[in-house]
């Protein structure tokens, strides 16, 4: 980054015009056009025959399930599901690409013409989806520790894509990222993609361009490759921005150009412009029929999708009363929307249990990168750890332990208070005499309370706190504690 | 002996199928020197498949084609057997898998007696495309037997085998039949499954029989027609005893003769025999009508962007990474230069290059997309024709064979050489050539007949009852 530009005050005249290419692989048994298994983390080309490798003769025959989970997700978006849609090949010469030709979409997608909605600042936002088409994975070329030689792992090759194109819609790396968010929520709620970008089955490139503020016409667009985490996506279109503006600023020119993301280095870099661009020699792949797609099979795949995040939030707010950022948040994956609700069911009251997910439960799945699924504590267990916080069997203090403890263990809270004697003191008199305790061992602290020091009162709920092991009933202890230093 | 022939005397067990082989063999041994239709001999698997073959017949769970030595194209993939494509890319090639047709065959128990020469990816007229040897006409030694799969129509005309299997993307299977005086069959386009054929061009290749007799081309495609559910091109159209379906006569039948193929440049002699076969199968009771294709004169130019525009992309995976011929170089990109440069012949490389420039992005739309539209008006003229006639009869080739070298060095005239079967393949229409008399320099001269999409039946028929009268086919080449 060229040094002596204020790049922060520059960015507030141009605004950013970002479009998404977001490739995702389907959680397809087999393969697109072999019946290979799609498998993740095998030995290397031990899922490959003699049709996903290219050899002489063979024939690609299509995917129904595939082709399935592509409207599927048309659907989910808002598309239009074509109901005349070709494969085409596109040509280019690459070890990792055993054809030398990408079976893909071209001319005629499956899907077009769609849109999601994401929430930036509060208010609804609508991304329109350009098209939704199918394609074929490529292999994986593995350069490292072999000496002068290179090879080939196939097992990739062949795996059902779907590439999925935004309209330019997006204005900032912020909303970028809440749309890559939104969008594999609803790929996971469709159950077509697993969404995981570390493992390459969600790929994200992006295209980028700045314009003055109020500016109608687009700026000169770069094409970001191998963006490939989520954290990633803010980092390198914030980059890429920074960049095209210092460019700008200092009278240049941007460069239409596909540039590669080097998470390494935190920067992006030239990987070919426009006049090096290739040539693909797109043409209708003659081995494969036109994909017929009919109105009757369309409505059974409508019929069939599941409740979606936009409109289980939307019920979590009027059904349960949640604020929208808590039904966002719950709803975004569907199995912790899942757990939430039976949570309710076990006779949780809403807001309290979303504040515990979001808070508790949250922080420990982040810390161990853990998803719900695989955790020990059950939705009732967390129901009933809340009806002791209400019935003033435990403080929200202890109950923290408890749930520290259940999450650990998977025991219920009520094992664990009995067991840990976590009981709450509620008993006046047994708190009036470790108050008394404290307030005899802490004269000068009386004194300076007595004159007006009221913050101290803290101080001295501490102190009976550490006396009573966090047992007292903090509100018992308050008043008890106001009643003796008022005397 | 044809297939027809060999069927009751083996069932009979009057002769065994190693007995044939070894009559296959000697001939091969008296021949093959001179003829060289063969890239590979397979002499130890077929006799192999002869003792299966004889199995089979001894526990009486015979085929149409079991114990029947037949050759196969080079083109074909078959299991643990060298397939080369007739390419030195290809030159150590042994496919792991067997394709539909070949399978079928196996599962008949029919002996393979070898796999036959061609031109290089089966780019060409002549087999002198090949990139190993070319083949010669057993009637002529000094000519070529036509091609692409003249390797298959020279064994069959020399008794190196019963019959033979070949492709057809645009006249392969019917120009070297007619130039050896054999029957070749191309099938509708779907009616044979292509899995396992390597591609030239997707969308034209299609596979078909070459035989001594009609009945055995109706016998061989009853056995490798139908629907696969490994080629997503081949149509789940309902196949019949083609065989069966012979014999029967063709009084009511209307026969179109395009006026737009008999042009200037039909060798006199070939014009001559046409005629004369179209003015027998008129006295055998059918009608004849006039009838037009009016965007034949395009089918060259259109068959040569869109074969070619496949291709391209066909022959894309010859790159020395994966299997076949490799030539090194300091980098990936020169490997790929270094082992297309000398793994491909010069006519496979003109027609990538062209295929290439078709399909580049500026000219997509003059070319590629220009000839599809073409393409749909030629299919369009068949289907207008078919509206009032059941059969379309014209010349196969408008010469004889023609001598080894003669055309080798202009492609233009070597082209000009499918002119009348290119248009068959656009259309997707079935056809067929048939022994329809010689020139006076004893050279075969083929018929095509070319049917309704799936009416091979009738296709079939018309060629039978037009065999039955002559004797054409009855002649063996003076090896």
């Amino acid at each position: 980054m060229k040094s002596g530009i204020d790049t922060s005050e520059m960015a507030k005249k141009y605004e950013a015009v970002i479009g998404l290419e977001v490739h995702a692989q389907l959680l397809t048994e087999t393969k697109m056009f072999c019946r290979c298994s799609t498998k993740f983390g095998s030995e290397p080309n031990t899922q490959t025959c003699q049709v996903c490798i290219g050899m002489p003769g063979v024939l690609p025959v299509m995917n129904r399930k595939a082709i399935e989970y592509a409207i599927r997700t048309g659907l989910a978006m808002n598309c239009r599901i074509a109901s005349y849609s070709r494969f085409a090949r596109k040509n280019y010469f690459y070890p990792d690409l055993p054809k030398n030709y990408q079976i893909s979409q071209y001319e005629l997608p499956l899907c077009e013409g769609g849109f999601i909605e994401i929430l930036v600042d509060n208010e609804v936002k609508r991304i329109g989806i350009t098209r939704i088409h199918m394609e074929e994975d490529a292999g994986k070329n593995i350069h490292e520790g072999r000496g002068d030689y290179s090879f080939v792992d196939f097992n990739r090759t062949g795996v059902p894509l779907m590439e999925i194109v935004s309209e330019p819609d997006l204005r900032s790396p912020g909303e970028a990222a809440e749309y890559m968010k939104k969008l594999r929520a609803i790929l996971r709620y469709l159950g077509v993609c697993d969404g995981n970008m570390e493992q390459g089955s969600l790929r994200c490139d992006a295209n980028i361009s700045i314009r003055p503020v109020g500016q109608k016409e687009f700026g000169t667009r770069t094409e970001l490759k191998n963006i490939n985490s989520f954290k990633f996506v803010e980092k390198a279109l914030e980059y890429e921005i920074k960049r095209q503006i210092s460019i700008v600023e200092e009278g240049g020119k941007i460069i239409q150009q596909t540039r590669l993301w080097d998470s390494a280095a935190g920067i992006t870099q030239s990987m070919r412009s426009k006049e090096e661009a290739h040539d693909y020699r797109y043409f209708p792949d003659p081995d494969l029929p036109p994909v017929l797609v009919g109105q009757q099979w369309i409505g059974e795949i409508k019929s069939m999708l599941p409740e979606l995040p936009d409109e289980k939030r939307n019920r979590f707010i009027s059904q349960y009363n949640l604020p929208e950022y808590d039904a966002e948040l719950i709803t975004s994956e569907k199995a912790v929307a899942d757990w939430f609700e039976k949570a309710i069911e076990a006779g949780g009251h809403s807001k309290t249990v979303s504040n515990w997910m979001m808070g508790e439960l949250m922080r420990m799945l982040n810390e161990e990168n853990k998803s719900i699924e695989e955790i020990l504590i059950k939705p009732w267990q967390m129901a009933e750890m809340l009806r002791l916080i209400e019935d003033g069997t435990i403080s929200g203090k202890i109950a923290k332990m408890v749930f520290d403890e259940m999450y650990r263990t998977g025991k219920n809270a009520a094992e664990i208070v009995s067991e840990k004697g976590l009981v709450q003191i509620s008993d006046t008199g047994e708190i009036q005499k470790a108050v008394d305790e404290v307030l005899a061992k802490n004269p000068a602290e009386v004194e300076r309370f007595k004159s007006g020091d009221e913050k101290l009162i803290g101080f001295f709920v501490g102190q009976v706190m550490k006396l009573t092991k966090g047992k007292a009933n903090p509100k018992v202890l308050n008043d008890l504690l106001r009643q003796k230093l008022s005397k | 002996m044809t297939i027809l022939d060999l069927r009751p005397l083996l069932d009979n067990r009057d002769i065994t199928a190693r007995e044939i082989l070894d009559d296959i063999y000697r001939r091969i041994d008296a021949v093959e020197d001179r003829v060289k239709a063969f890239i590979t001999i397979t002499k130890d698997e077929a006799y192999q498949m002869a003792k299966e073959a004889q199995d089979a017949i001894i526990s009486t769970r015979m085929s149409l084609l079991t114990g029947i030595p037949i050759a196969v194209k080079d083109n074909m993939c078959t299991k643990g057997i060298l397939t080369t494509c007739a390419s030195k890319i290809l030159n150590n090639f042994v496919p792991p898998y067997e394709s539909t047709v070949t399978g079928k065959l196996k599962n008949q128990q029919y002996c393979l007696v070898g796999k036959t020469n061609l031109d290089e990816f089966a780019m060409g007229s002549s087999t002198e495309n090949s990139g190993f040897h070319t083949s010669r006409n057993p009637w002529d030694l000094f000519c070529v037997p036509g091609g692409s799969s003249g390797g298959s129509a020279a064994a069959v005309a020399a008794g190196e085998c019963i019959a033979a299997i070949g492709s057809d993307t645009g006249g392969s299977i019917r120009q070297p039949a007619s130039l050896c005086g054999v029957v070749g069959l191309k099938p509708t386009y779907g009616r044979v499954s292509r899995y396992g054929l390597v591609a030239f061009a997707s969308s034209l290749d299609q596979i078909g029989p070459i035989t001594k007799n009609v009945s055995d081309a109706a016998a061989m495609l009853t056995v490798i027609a139908g629907h696969d559910h490994l080629d997503s091109t081949s149509a789940p159209v309902a196949t019949s005893d083609y065989a069966g379906a012979l014999g029967k006569d063709i009084k009511s039948l209307r026969i179109g003769i395009p006026k737009e193929f008999f042009i200037e440049g039909i060798d006199k002699d070939v014009r001559e025999a046409v005629n004369a076969a179209i003015r027998k199968i008129e006295s055998l009771g059918a009608t004849v009508i006039e009838v037009s294709l009016p965007h034949t004169a395009y089918a060259i130019a259109t068959y040569y962007i869109l074969a070619t525009s496949e291709a391209s992309s066909n022959l894309g995976r010859y790159d020395g990474v994966k299997y076949g011929y490799r030539e090194s170089g300091k980098d990936l990109i020169e490997m790929y230069m270094n082992t297309r440069a000398k793994g491909f012949g010069s006519e496979v490389k003109r027609r990538i290059m062209l295929g290439t420039y078709a399909l580049s992005s500026g000219y997509y739309d003059a070319y590629y997309k220009k000839a599809q539209q073409v393409r749909t008006l030629i299919r369009r003229d068949f289907d207008n024709a078919f509206k009032e006639v059941d059969v379309i009869v014209t010349p196969t080739s408008p010469t004889p064979a023609f001598k080894i070298g003669e055309k080798a060095t202009d492609p233009l005239q070597m082209y000009l050489s499918d002119i009348f079967t290119i248009s068959v393949n656009l259309a997707g229409a079935p056809g067929i050539s048939i022994p329809c008399g010689f020139t006076r320099d004893n050279l075969p001269v083929g018929l095509q007949i070319i049917g309704k999409h799936f009416d091979e039946e009738t296709v079939l028929k018309t060629a039978y009852a037009y065999e039955q009268s002559t004797e054409w086919h009855l002649r063996r080449p003076p090896l």
